[in-house]
């Protein structure tokens, strides 16, 4: 438990943040390299979640929307639930909310199981993806709409309207129609109207998908910001993995129906439990091969695409042979010559030889394809940390391609 | 259960009362039209025969079963009064279904085509006639088209006739009566299937090489069949069993199925026959109202 | 921009102008020649309000008029309120046994000939031995556009964004109450118009009233039909120009309303 929080509180990776020619790896015991290798554990969670999801099912006919899942989130926590469209993730949200009943499993909210709970007795409340506000209400009306129902006396929800006019900086609007606002204060009346219940937890069905990039990331900072002052539980389902790593603590990915891995942002996108993860969140170089021979921690990996490349081992360690080598392209550096710190391949520094293919250029990487003699393409970007282009390549430049064995992750097929 | 299923439920509950009423009010009447035009004709109050009492005991309720026959259908199928109107139904719903899509389709294409600002005016200026009583729009016709009415006099002083034409008690004057009072139920689905139409499509079919005139055939008008075919239905199966409208503007010596009824029922007394008559045309209308049953579902309950 | 496909032609112009004069210059004549105090209805005699006098004095027609009036009013109020009740359950039921009898019950009538609908209903009465008169044109003519006006809710019903309901039981209202504060003050428009329909419709029938009423309760447009059967007549003119006038101010009072109730930027489905 001690180590569990230590590793919250640091929220770093692992410490290999120096890079391969630290040395430092070498001199560690192996005891110690292995624990420095493990992805981050997820951070303590209490006795007992605000919310916890027991091996919900949910089926629509032939289709397992959700299946067999179990999630549990902390009290304040702002946990985002990303995957593909169709992943089951609106419907488990929608079962949080009470919109469907579970045909499996046990949904406890503070420890008392409200599965069967129809919606509107629910201490859950939810902000739609088109805000579903009242188009006949004003926005003071929409706001304290769930107040009056809660039968709350009049001054009281007076009082409690102003305060989330206030927290939603949409003073002097109150008296307008939902139909007399922008597409972002739309967005606000509709997070101030889910907030005014005080719910135990907010749930927010892609919030932010109907505003343009701009006001989407200044919205993300006000979303994060308003989560933390108010400590209330977020749930935010969404697509945007972007979205997802800038807002959320944690993160859980779904696929068919299933948590395909919980995790933190940086172990997500780090330390990825599947190739199907690492694929899905960001870019990544794949390549297949065979594990040859283990030292220490390090294995040395065959590929047919890369030759033979030199990894740090993950925990928990292969079981299998047949493995994936896994490199993100912002990992792999290029240059002319290859790197000149190399004694003897001790601090597993993976070497590929091969031409440009491809340049973009996007303002603050530039991204190369280059292709090896194998004709694998390996993918690198590299941030433009100079006005003028003296780092450039140029496409049919002969380069190296090269990363640390640190910087590499070796997933089973 | 979901959020649609915790609704269904007081939906449900709600329906109720519409569901009886119609039962009761649509429904059984039917069953009624039926025993009756297997009845004989008696000059009694009601005029048919047999009447079916449940207090007579369970004898006499077979016996009056044993009564019931097919008589009026075999008239129905014998008479050449019937056999004609029905044809003559089917040939006026027909032509006038025809002569209705040939005028409203240019309408409802040219609303289409308005600037979307004025599509909601010309929208009104369809339906606020529909509001207006049809019997008064007949009746506006008539005005026009008697012996010494509007068109005789405007044709005179043009002299291009030179005697006034009579227009009233003839099938011209029937088919521009149907044709107006149905006008605007051809127009409006026309209009809502190529106003839907995405305007681009045209622009592709032209920038592929199709002259706006084949771009109308190959791409405008096979998109609009469906609501050709609402506006079609929407129109003939009303107008086969229409009755004020020829009455009033056609001549006498051939009726429609309608009329017919209208005459055995009010004037003949004859209330199995006129049921049998109703049983036949319902009989007729039976394909073109399941077909009509099914576009107004898939209409009103979408994909979902 | 000088030829493209989509833009309006002339002869889209000519077909939309010559259709709307095709629409409403009968209707205009026919209120002209009510003002006209000659006799002949084609001779031009000058404006006059004669023929209004007449009708105000003719008591067998301004009963005929108060008869379809009240017959109006009641069924659209009755055909409005289960019409909506049917919209309801008919787009939030679901699936449920005896759906597809309940919308063919409810969509035939749309397009049955009123010579059947009259005559069935005609035949129901007799053999539950109703007296025919007020009451059952009322029935009638609240069957026929109960239908109207579940078509008309039921789209506005299923058009409405089901979210909105969700929205108001995640913040506290069960069903019903979702449907009484949030589904039908949006849907208030739809029933007005369902509401003017079936009070139209009701002013309008001559068919089905004819079967349905009962010896010395005609209404008003029985009355018409059988005086234009005998040819035209100034005070038919002048009854006519009345029942526009006030269809107009039904029209209008009713678009006000459910201007009033809804919210801005929703107008009133008109059919």
């Amino acid at each position: 438990m001690k180590r569990l929080s230590r590793c919250r509180s640091t929220a770093s990776l692992r410490p290999l943040s120096t890079g391969g020619e630290s040395g430092l790896k070498d001199v560690t015991s192996s005891e110690a390299s292995v624990e420095a290798a493990k992805p981050l554990p997820e951070p303590a969670a209490p006795d007992m979640p605000l919310l916890r999801i027991e091996s919900v099912a949910k089926s629509f006919g032939n289709f397992r929307a959700v299946d067999q899942l179990s999630l549990d989130i902390r009290a304040g926590e702002f946990f985002a639930l990303l995957g593909p469209s169709g992943c089951g993730k609106t419907t488990l949200l929608r079962m949080l909310a009470g919109f469907e009943t579970p045909d499996e499993g046990r949904i406890l909210l503070g420890g008392k199981d409200i599965a069967p709970v129809l919606p509107h007795e629910r201490p859950v409340n939810m902000m739609f993806q088109n805000y579903a506000l009242f188009p006949h209400l004003s926005v003071r009306d929409n706001i304290a709409f769930g107040l009056k129902r809660a039968g709350m006396a009049r001054a009281d929800i007076a009082a409690r309207v102003a305060e989330m006019v206030a927290l939603v900086k949409l003073e002097g609007m109150e008296k307008r129609k939902p139909d007399q606002l922008s597409g972002g204060q739309r967005q606000r009346v509709a997070l101030a109207r889910s907030l005014a219940r005080r719910p135990q937890v907010l749930l927010l069905d892609e919030p932010l998908a109907a505003l343009d990039k701009k006001l989407r990331e200044s919205t993300q900072g006000e979303l994060m910001e308003l989560q933390r002052r108010l400590g209330t539980t977020f749930i935010i389902v969404t697509h945007d993995q972007e979205e997802a790593m800038t807002m959320a603590d944690r993160i859980g990915v779904m696929d068919a129906g299933r948590l395909a891995q919980v995790a933190t942002p940086r172990n997500l996108y780090e330390a990825p439990a599947s190739r199907w993860i690492a694929e899905f969140v960001g870019d990544i170089n794949l390549f297949n091969g065979q594990v040859m021979s283990r030292d220490h921690s390090r294995l040395t990996v065959s590929t047919s695409e890369a030759g033979s490349l030199t990894v740090s081992e993950l925990w928990p360690p292969v079981t299998k042979d047949v493995v994936c080598v896994a490199i993100r392209p912002e990992k792999v550096k290029l240059s002319r010559r290859a790197p000149a710190s190399d004694e003897g391949g001790s601090h597993g520094i993976n070497r590929l030889e091969g031409v440009v293919a491809d340049v973009n250029y996007l303002g603050g990487v530039t991204t190369y394809k280059v292709r090896l003699e194998s004709g694998a393409m390996v993918r690198s970007s590299m941030a433009n940390t100079a006005r003028l282009d003296v780092d450039a390549y140029l496409a049919g430049q002969r380069v190296v391609a090269w990363f640390t064995a640190d910087d590499c992750m070796v997933l089973e097929q | 259960m979901s959020a649609r299923r915790i609704f269904a439920r007081p939906a449900r509950l709600a329906a109720i009362a519409p569901y009886l009423w119609m039962v009761l009010f649509f429904l059984v009447p039917f069953a009624f039209v039926l025993k009756i035009s297997l009845s004989q004709t008696v000059i009694a109050q009601p005029p048919y025969t047999p009447v079916f009492d449940l207090t007579e005991g369970r004898e006499a309720l077979t016996a009056a079963f044993a009564q019931l026959s097919f008589d009026n259908f075999r008239l129905l199928l014998h008479d050449d009064l019937y056999i004609l109107s029905y044809l003559r139904s089917l040939v006026v719903a027909l032509t006038s279904t025809l002569i209705l899509l040939l005028i409203g389709y240019p309408i409802a294409c040219g609303m289409a085509r308005l600037p979307q600002r004025w599509q909601g005016v010309a929208m009104i200026l369809v339906i606020v006639p529909f509001w207006t009583s049809f019997l008064i729009r007949i009746y506006a016709w008539i005005n026009i088209l008697q012996h010494d009415g509007l068109l005789n006099k405007i044709l005179l002083a043009l002299h291009i006739v030179s005697a006034p034409v009579v227009w009233l008690s003839t099938d011209s004057a029937m088919y521009l009566g149907i044709v107006y009072s149905y006008l605007p139920f051809m127009i409006l689905p026309l209009y809502a299937t190529l106003s839907k139409m995405d305007a681009s499509l045209l622009e592709a079919a032209n920038d592929l090489g199709a002259s706006p005139r084949r771009a109308f055939w190959l791409v405008t008008f096979p998109l609009s069949l469906p609501g050709v075919g609402a506006g079609a239905l929407l129109c003939f199966i009303p107008i086969v069993g229409e009755f004020v409208i020829p009455d009033l503007l056609a001549g006498s010596d051939s009726l429609m199925i309608g009329q017919t009824m209208w005459l055995e029922f009010f004037t003949n007394k004859d209330w199995p026959v006129a049921s049998a008559a109703a049983v036949a045309l319902l009989l007729l209308l039976v394909p073109p109202l399941l077909l009509y049953d099914r576009l107004q579902r898939r209409q009103l309950e979408g994909n979902s | 921009m000088a030829h493209t496909v989509t833009r309006i032609t002339r002869f889209n112009m000519t077909s939309l102008a010559l259709g709307f004069a095709f629409l409403y210059l009968p209707i205009v004549i026919l209120v002209i020649y009510s003002f006209n105090a000659s006799r002949l209805v084609t001779v031009w005699g000058g404006w006059s309000l004669r023929w209004y006098h007449e009708f105000f004095n003719d008591r067998a027609m301004l009963e005929a008029a108060w008869m379809s009036v009240s017959v109006g009013a009641v069924s659209a109020t009755l055909a409005t309120l289960l019409g909506t009740l049917a919209a309801l359950g008919l787009a939030r039921g679901e699936r449920f046994r005896g759906r597809a009898l309940f919308s063919g019950m409810l969509y035939s009538p749309l397009v049955m000939p009123e010579v059947i609908s009259g005559l069935s209903l005609l035949l129901l009465f007799v053999a539950l031995n109703a007296e025919r008169g007020f009451w059952t044109v009322t029935i009638a003519h609240t069957t026929l556009t109960m239908c109207f006006v579940t078509v008309i809710v039921q789209s506005r019903l299923t058009s409405l964004d089901r979210s909105l309901e969700e929205a108001a039981m995640d913040l506290g209202c069960d069903p019903v109450r979702a449907f009484l504060l949030v589904t039908l003050p949006l849907i208030v428009p739809a029933i007005v118009a369902g509401w003017m329909l079936a009070v139209t419709l009701s002013l309008d029938d001559v068919v089905i009233a004819s079967f349905t009423t009962g010896p010395g309760s005609a209404t008003l447009p029985i009355r018409i039909y059988s005086e234009v059967r005998l040819g035209v007549k100034p005070e038919i003119n002048a009854i006519c120009t009345l029942v526009i006038a006030l269809i107009a101010v039904i029209i209008v009072a009713a678009s006000f309303a459910s201007k009033l109730s809804s919210s801005r930027g929703e107008s009133a489905a008109p059919l």
